[in-house]
């Protein structure tokens, strides 16, 4: 299991943790598992600076293709490319080398919500 | 109104499964067991289990009903011997594409798609049918056994020889002391069969199927991979791909044409003929890394000259594919294409269908 301590959640199922200057983001658990098989993201370019709640990119499974918003506002740092030709480490791993992005100069969002929230607002939306 | 969606005899199954459900036709169907990704190569590499029950059957005993119904000629078709075929209109639409059954004691059985069946029987009917016309989807089971394993599997639960049953022929047997119609045809690419059961034989069968086919790499494939598999062998969908405003010919499937015969929509469909295609209903493959789905315009000069109409990656391929509707200027394999993919025309290739054909095809 991973680490998920420090770890906040958007109601649109991004997670973001923040560690020193960097705050990486990725997509939950509950979001892969809804989305299924991950082929394809369309990322931002380095550099780019993001409100919390924009649009960060889009993720496609063989399902469909779905928005990605970025939990809290920054400037993209990096993205991850191993998701170029690995897409499906979103399924596999999506607290850890599924990874999305990081951001720097970051802009927090206090509507967050903390692990526990979020288990309980999936809980309601599935239930 | 409350709209319950119908369950298939294998309902239990797929839930003790951990499928993903949803909605399909009418239908509560498994999307998914564990990955669309694995279940798909499981098809394409050893065997997978689908359950089709949704799919629905009418009973056609009256022939000269059935051949003005259906547009190939049935006249042809011996007993124990499968025909695909459309179900068209008065002005040439495809109502449906079907399998036309010719059964021993006369007449056919046409298997039809689950979201149609009602509206197919009732068309049918209201053609002079009457009470010749049975609607018996419900009275079925449908389990697909499909992949380069999958004769095999079958052949060790049965003691009908399969190796004499053709593709698109039938036999009635027995699987697993089960009585079927053992039916080599299926809606993936691959070799296989479908099995049509009575409802509560069902779920005895199925775990048969997947207990026996353990040592295959047998899996469970729900309708995600289904769509892939079909999509990869070119074969359109209904709902899709081909609908009550698409001619046969368009299509490209002026091979499931008996022009020589009168059938329901025949005067339409020759008329067309005559003033030359619109459109043309075409497989392409996209030469960037982008999606293209149903619904995507296909662009040229940045005007939408066409539409997609199915599209996914491909698995087996390793690259992403569609069919779309082009003009027919455009419909030349080796043809470059745009496909708009949010506002970005995205370059793509027009190629020959089948994408995919098996290795070995029998």
């Amino acid at each position: 299991m991973p680490d998920l301590s420090g770890m906040r959640f958007a109601e649109t199922h991004e997670w973001v943790k923040q560690e020193g200057d960097t705050a990486t983001v990725g997509i939950s658990q509950y979001a892969q598992s809804q989305l299924g098989d991950v082929i394809y993201l369309e990322l931002p370019a380095v550099g780019q600076r993001l409100d919390a709640g924009a649009r960060l990119g889009v993720i496609e499974s063989v399902k469909a293709a779905s928005d990605l918003y970025s939990p809290v506002g920054g400037e993209v740092s990096d993205v991850n490319q191993d998701l170029k030709d690995h897409p499906e480490y979103v399924n596999q791993d999506p607290y850890g080398k599924g990874w999305v992005i990081k951001l720097r100069d970051v802009k927090d969002n206090p509507k967050l919500l903390d692990q526990k929230a979020y288990d309980a607002f999936v809980q309601g939306q599935s239930g | 109104m409350v709209v319950t969606a119908e369950r298939t005899p294998l309902y239990d199954e797929h839930v003790r499964l951990g499928a993903q459900m949803t909605n399909f036709g009418g239908w509560v169907m498994p999307l998914q067991y564990s990955s669309i990704r694995e279940e798909h190569r499981a098809v394409r590499e050893a065997v997978g289990l689908f359950d089709l029950s949704h799919m629905g059957e009418l009973r056609v005993k009256d022939e000269s009903l059935a051949q003005r119904v259906v547009t190939r000629d049935l006249t042809r078709l011996r007993p124990g011997r499968i025909q695909y075929a459309m179900l068209c209109n008065e002005a040439g639409g495809i109502i449906d594409d079907v399998l036309a059954y010719a059964v021993a004691d006369g007449g056919y059985l046409l298997v039809v798609n689950a979201g149609n069946q009602d509206a197919d029987f009732d068309w049918i009917r209201g053609q002079g049918g009457g009470d010749s016309v049975l609607n018996v989807g419900r009275e079925w089971a449908l389990i697909g056994v499909q992949g380069p394993r999958a004769v095999g599997l079958v052949q060790r639960l049965t003691t009908s020889e399969l190796g004499g049953v053709k593709y698109y022929a039938f036999i009635e047997g027995k699987v697993a002391n089960v009585p079927c119609l053992i039916s080599r045809t299926g809606y993936t690419g691959e070799d296989g069969f479908e099995l049509f059961c009575g409802p509560s034989d069902a779920a005895p069968l199925w775990r048969t199927l997947l207990d026996a086919g353990r040592s295959d790499g047998i899996r469970p494939a729900g309708l995600g991979a289904r769509d892939t598999l079909r999509l990869e062998a070119g074969m359109r969908l209904h709902g899709n791909d081909i609908d009550a405003g698409t001619n046969p010919l368009e299509a490209g499937l002026d091979w499931t044409l008996s022009l020589d015969k009168d059938f329901i929509g025949r005067d339409a469909i020759m008329q067309a003929r005559e003033r030359g295609l619109s459109r043309n209903l075409v497989g392409f493959k996209m030469l960037d890394r982008n999606i293209p789905r149903h619904g995507y315009a296909v662009v040229e000069h940045s005007r939408p000259v066409g539409t997609v109409t199915s599209g996914n990656v491909s698995f087996t391929l390793g690259y992403n594919i569609g069919m779309a509707f082009v003009p027919p200027a455009l419909a030349e394999p080796g043809t470059r294409i745009g496909v708009d993919v949010r506002g970005t025309a995205a370059p793509a290739e027009v190629v020959a269908l089948p994408f995919y054909k098996r290795p070995h095809p029998k």
